[in-house]
């Protein structure tokens, strides 16, 4: 590159950084505005004509799918318009399995968020400080969530097997379990503590203990990041002024961390909210593990009832847009901070 | 138990000389004490429970099933009772009476390679024109790709499973690959979009001046820049997809050699004739290939997993 040509380099940058916006087309403006945006349009078409077929025009269908009578076996003779009805809203809602499946949806939700970000937040503040090895502690941490789902909840279910599990070896032999635990299939179970017969949903408990498994690492990765640009002035300030460790995490650290945390739950939130291979491949939805997902699947492929499939899927969706954006309405001005 | 009741008795004393801290049991070193002893302890379990599971995956993977039958506590395998036949079982083909895991390999490659492809080859262009040109409607376009990446997929899987069984392409690997790359292609923009805002604008500007037009400046000069983000993205599609499992069930589930791995490996787990054992060591070949890859690129990936890996 000769030395002139380096000249003119500068002085574009220069021109540029004095006009504010859109510098880049003051010569020739409008023509290249308008072949920018004829480029533009053309790049960005092939993906958007995929979207759009596969993913916007499909959710429209799902709506239309809702409100008509379809069946697996009369799916040659439904059209666009059908005859549209109410009917397989009125039987979703009404059926006590839906509210059921719904409220499990909820508490596999809510749980599995909270403790995927708990663990998460402790593994992050767990290794704040350098040490040797801890880069290949932070990438072991992630296995489990870069782990393909088949193979994850297949090595579960087998250390679970209450036949030949692990689990239930160790249990029952170290820890004088009177018989082994059916993780996966057992509804309820009673557990005393201290003299207290409690009764604990075996198989749910254990589904919402997979989703924190499989997903602390996400948390981990989020918080690491954040705690990364704390300042460490901030602490030492801290700890001049007589702060302890847990005092400089509760005033110093956990207001820096909020927002993050924030961002975090409404994430893992929607996609725990939307899961369906974890549970499914762990438990089939039986033993009251049954969410909304696992549902809308076995009314479209058990019993091939399209209609009450989309219904239920439709209702899903919605749940979920009033959630997120009630939150959003009242924590928003606190994520975009984040 | 001590040490918490030592703690509230010191406390007010504590709070009246806090520059006392070095004292034998203030607050501060009973706390840096017990932290000192916690924090090793929580990363010990931490690493116990996340990498156990896998450990156990290979471990099992080399055992014959009567082995684990008669002693299910064994933490390791003794070189004597190593038995390969695993792997020979499981990736032999079904005529040959083994599970026919080669094919799901290629099946799996296939669609996960093809999605990595084709997608590559619509989100860069796209994902540079949403970052650097402006076109009308721009910002729509980015919200709506956002928003395909946070939708319920089971709420896509029932009008695709309608439409596919109609068009008589279910059970194809074509029809998966298509509703992948949909899927992917959106978050893969969003990604390598915010990689392209980083690339200062004034190096495009200077090839411009010297006589490029918009798309050779994208292929000369913001592609070779972007190459680190396209290639984690790549990965990260790759991940996507090979680990992908709902709609490969919905599709290919009556089609045993289109199945992936995935499918397979969860298909044959309901089976009450195939050994734990053999279906370890699929799980060990299903798990491998993502994670050599993710420790290939752990520094690469790790940007791209705080955007979410996981669709469908």
């Amino acid at each position: 590159m000769s030395p002139a040509g380096g000249d003119t380099n500068t002085a574009t940058r220069e021109a540029t950084k004095q006009e504010p916006r859109r510098g880049r087309g003051t010569r020739s403006a409008s023509a290249r505005v308008r072949q920018d945006a004829r480029t533009g349009l053309s790049l960005i078409s092939p993906t958007f004509v995929i979207v759009v077929v596969v993913v916007v025009l499909p959710i429209f269908w799902t709506v239309s799918l809702a409100f008509q009578n379809v069946r697996l076996l009369n799916l040659r003779t439904t059209g666009v318009i059908g005859d549209y009805s109410l009917d397989n809203f009125s039987n979703v809602l009404g059926s006590a399995g839906f509210v059921d499946a719904l409220i499990t949806t909820l508490l596999y939700s809510v749980f599995g968020t909270a403790l995927a970000i708990g663990l998460g937040l402790m593994a992050a503040l767990a290794l704040r400080q350098p040490f040797k090895g801890r880069g290949l502690i932070r990438g072991a941490l992630l296995l489990p969530y870069v782990a393909p789902v088949v193979a994850a909840t297949f090595v579960w279910s087998t250390m679970l097997n209450p036949q030949f599990g692990l689990i239930n070896h160790w249990g029952t032999t170290l820890l004088g379990w009177d018989e082994p635990i059916a993780f996966l299939s057992s509804r309820s179970d009673t557990m005393s503590i201290f003299g207290f017969d409690l009764s604990v949903p075996t198989a749910l408990v254990t589904v919402i203990a997979f989703e924190a498994w499989r997903s602390f690492p996400f948390a981990f990765l989020f918080l690491t990041a954040r705690l990364q640009a704390v300042p460490d002035t901030l602490e030492e300030a801290g700890q001049v002024d007589g702060a302890t460790a847990t005092q400089r995490f509760r005033h110093i650290i956990l207001p820096q961390l909020l927002p993050t945390i924030a961002v975090l739950s409404v994430l893992r939130f929607i996609w725990t909210f939307n899961n369906f291979d974890d549970i499914y491949l762990l438990t089939g939805g039986g033993a009251g593990t049954q969410v909304v997902t696992v549902r809308v699947f076995d009314y479209l492929i058990a019993r091939g009832d399209i209609g009450a499939a989309a219904a239920q899927a439709l209702v899903l969706a919605v749940i979920l847009a009033v959630l997120v954006t009630t939150y959003l309405r009242l924590f928003g001005r606190s994520e975009e901070a984040a | 138990m001590t040490a918490t009741s030592s703690d509230e008795s010191v406390r007010p004393r504590d709070r009246a000389a806090p520059e006392r801290s070095n004292r034998r049991w203030s607050r501060n070193t009973v706390e840096d004490r017990i932290l000192g002893v916690l924090r090793p302890l929580v990363i010990a379990v931490l690493l116990i429970v996340s990498v156990f599971p896998f450990y156990y995956m290979v471990l099992l993977s080399f055992r014959s099933l009567d082995g684990v039958l008669r002693d299910p506590g064994a933490l390791w395998v003794s070189p004597g009772e190593i038995d390969w036949g695993t792997y020979k079982s499981v990736l032999s083909s079904v005529e040959s009476g083994g599970q026919g895991f080669l094919t799901f390999i290629r099946n799996s490659m296939v669609v996960a390679l093809g999605t990595v492809v084709l997608t590559l080859l619509v989100a860069v262009p796209g994902a540079y024109a949403v970052s650097r040109l402006e076109f009308f409607g721009r910002r729509k376009i980015s919200a709506l790709f956002l928003g395909v990446y946070f939708f319920p997929s089971i709420l896509l899987a029932v009008p695709l499973f309608v439409f596919y069984t109609r068009i008589g392409l279910r059970g194809s690997l074509y029809g998966l690959l298509i509703v992948y790359v949909a899927q992917v292609a959106a978050v893969s923009i969003y990604m390598l979009r915010n990689y392209f805002d980083t690339i200062p604008a004034s190096l495009e500007e200077a090839a411009a001046i010297d006589g490029c037009s918009r798309l050779q400046t994208m292929r000369r000069i913001s592609l070779p820049l972007a190459m680190p983000a396209i290639v984690s993205n790549a990965l990260f599609i790759f991940m996507i997809a090979w680990n992908e499992f709902l709609f490969a069930l919905l599709f290919l589930v009556e089609r045993r050699d289109n199945w992936t791995v995935s499918l397979g490996l969860s298909q044959l787990a309901g089976s009450i004739e195939v050994p734990t054992t053999v279906l370890m060591a699929g799980s060990v070949i299903l798990t491998v290939p993502i994670i050599v890859l993710f420790l290939l690129s752990e520094r690469w990936l790790a940007g791209g997993l705080t955007a979410g890996a996981e669709k469908g």
